[in-house]
């Protein structure tokens, strides 16, 4: 292009903007929200510094293998055993139960929200779903205990635990679902409407639209939502502490008590441990593994939300 | 980007509008609201059977009185109530002013889409889904032990503090983004510099969200147990905090102690105090939704 413009040159104009004074406040405040917006990133090194430092020093004792395949788990006796199974075995059992309960009630309860609700029944509904999570976890606990396994798992099962893996299961489910349904709501309602009214001019029912249309199309961001939600259900403390019992039980039967690996870092850590001890760097191994498979799980959910908001938006 | 998902290709016109496609869409939707109504049924009975368990203590002597082993008529949370409400303003003045300062660094400074933003991005998104109990082992580890603060109100704060930075963060990132663009051009254009226009333009048009997203998150922080274990609230307290570095326990870990009781008196005790704990946090959220709506403003 060959324009002839005023002469400006761009050098000059630059220089005539440029601020008469250093702004000296101005770089001192820009280095101290930098330094606070690091505070995030420090939080993640510290995290992975306090648990591996630990780790390594109780891997030097244990060997690596030992731990991933031992079943016998007894830290607290003189020549204790390491072997996380059982505390792995009560942890996916537990989230399994949390599992099928959330997963299907999450996601029917986001495609009701999403697809048929009206304007004024969600306006009320979402809030007091969600309501559900910010609940905390101690009074699930309390109400895993006292009410699901005292008062009515013990009537259908004469046999149970007091402590027990189902009732802890159980109320883990419910606690995720505003998890599980908030997240796929939102995956639904950034599938373009264009989308749905084309189906239904096809001829497809309300149904056949969520079932055959919403749910595909919005499928990274429904996934994402339940890893994140299994994510959670692994990292949930306080209610496997109190209703599940604080036996490492390696164990396929629900109604028997078992411990988690979170519970098991709980009940530990809760005891004033010497600092060199195995029993205490053995908290940290446990961490490293638990700190491990919640990392990966949401690094996958992360990046299932990411696609579909590049598909949609 | 083409799309990645196409509806299922067994989609076959001629299924549609038969009588049993209609009976099926209704079951569907039954199926659909059932699967709503078990959670809010399932909050509804805890919430009746905590209160009509806990009636019986939810006295005064229940805010008043200490923690008694020995006889839990007489017991009361004024020990634990006093450590949450110490606990939480130490959290609140620490993770306050780094959160906010984050967001506005994340949302006004920072190069949009550029290599620190996404690092910072990911890295919080990740954050906020770390089990609350790690966020104990790093308390224990850095808090506690390396710098020697022990099983003190301060750790615990410092720890609960940065629990709930990433909330804080996410939701004060939310309100500056809800704040028009040309507020900002005004004052640039002006001469402010960028940072005078967040601070004095920017920061208190978003003010009322924030407030919501910081209320929410510290009520988040009051009912957080799991990290407090590891961070020696378990211990016995019949005192209240006098400090910065005092012993300490809060209104979760009490009602978790008292679970641990045989004694049927300590359930009804529990029961209580969760009522009490569950009554504080209905209190913050009000105050959130208040703020919200008394200030909400159209651009």
């Amino acid at each position: 292009m060959t324009i002839a413009a005023p002469q400006i040159n761009e050098d000059e104009l630059r220089r005539s903007l440029r601020q008469m004074s250093p702004r000296r406040g101005e770089a001192i405040m820009r280095a101290i929200l930098v330094v606070a917006a690091s505070v995030s990133i420090l939080t993640t090194v510290g995290i992975v510094l306090s648990i591996v430092i630990p780790s390594i020093e109780f891997f030097s004792e244990v060997p690596v293998w030992d731990f991933l395949t031992g079943t016998v788990w007894t830290p607290l006796f003189a020549n204790g055993e390491f072997g996380v199974l059982p505390l792995v075995s009560g942890t996916l059992m537990i989230t399994a139960i949390a599992t099928v309960v959330a997963i299907p009630l999450g996601l029917g309860a986001a495609i009701y929200l999403s697809e048929y609700a009206s304007m004024r029944v969600r306006k009320v509904l979402k809030p007091t779903l969600e309501v559900l999570a910010g609940i905390p976890t101690v009074v699930f606990g309390f109400f895993a205990l006292e009410f699901l396994t005292r008062v009515v798992l013990v009537r259908f099962f004469p046999s149970i635990d007091i402590f027990n893996a189902l009732s802890a299961g159980l109320i883990m489910g419910i606690m995720i679902i505003p998890t599980v349904a908030s997240l796929s709501e939102d995956a639904m309602s950034a599938v373009p409407s264009g989308l749905r009214d084309g189906s239904y001019a096809l001829g497809a029912s309300k149904r056949q639209t969520a079932t055959d249309v919403v749910i595909p199309a919005a499928l990274s961001g429904i996934v994402a939502a339940f890893v994140l939600g299994i994510s959670r259900a692994i990292g949930e403390t306080m209610i496997v502490t109190i209703a599940a019992g604080l036996e490492p039980r390696l164990s396929f039967n629900p109604l028997e008590g078992m411990q988690t690996m979170t519970s098991y870092i709980a009940a530990a850590g809760a005891g004033d441990l010497a600092t060199g001890s195995m029993e205490y760097k053995s908290i940290f191994a446990v961490a490293l593994l638990l700190f491990i498979i919640t990392f990966a799980m949401n690094m996958i959910s992360i990046r299932l939300v990411r696609r579909y908001r590049q598909v949609y938006q | 980007m083409s799309m990645q998902t196409r509806p299922d290709s067994d989609f076959n016109p001629a299924d549609l509008g038969q009588q049993s496609n209609r009976a099926w869409d209704r079951v569907f939707m039954w199926l659909l609201f059932i699967s709503l109504a078990i959670g809010i049924i399932t909050l509804v009975v805890l919430l009746v059977y905590v209160v009509t368990k806990g009636w019986p203590r939810l006295d005064l002597g229940l805010i008043t009185n200490m923690p008694s082993i020995r006889n839990p008529e007489q017991s009361g949370v004024q020990s634990a109530l006093m450590g949450s409400i110490w606990v939480i303003g130490f959290t609140a003045i620490i993770a306050l002013p780094i959160g906010i300062l984050a967001a506005i660094y994340l949302e006004e400074f920072s190069k949009q889409g550029g290599r620190f933003q996404r690092l910072v991005e990911v890295n919080i998104q990740n954050l906020a889904a770390v089990p609350s109990i790690v966020y104990g082992i790093l308390g224990l580890a850095v808090f506690a032990r390396a710098l020697a603060l022990g099983q003190s109100v301060i750790t615990a704060s410092l720890t609960l503090a940065l629990l709930i930075l990433p909330v804080i963060i996410i939701s004060t990132r939310e309100a500056l983004r809800a704040v028009p663009r040309n507020i900002r051009d005004g004052s640039l254009a002006l001469g402010a510099t960028e940072w005078q226009t967040a601070y004095r333009q920017t920061l208190p048009a978003a003010t009322p969200g924030i407030a919501t997203g910081v209320i929410l998150s510290l009520s988040r922080a009051i009912g957080e147990a799991a990290p407090l274990l590891l961070l020696g609230a378990v211990t016995f307290v019949t005192f209240n905090p006098d400090g910065m570095l005092s012993g300490y326990t809060t209104l979760p870990i009490q009602i978790f102690n008292w679970t641990k009781e045989p004694r049927e008196e300590f359930q009804v005790l529990a029961a209580a105090a969760i009522v009490l704990l569950l009554v504080i946090l209905l209190a913050m959220n009000f105050v959130a939704i208040w703020i919200r709506n008394r200030t909400q403003r159209r651009w």
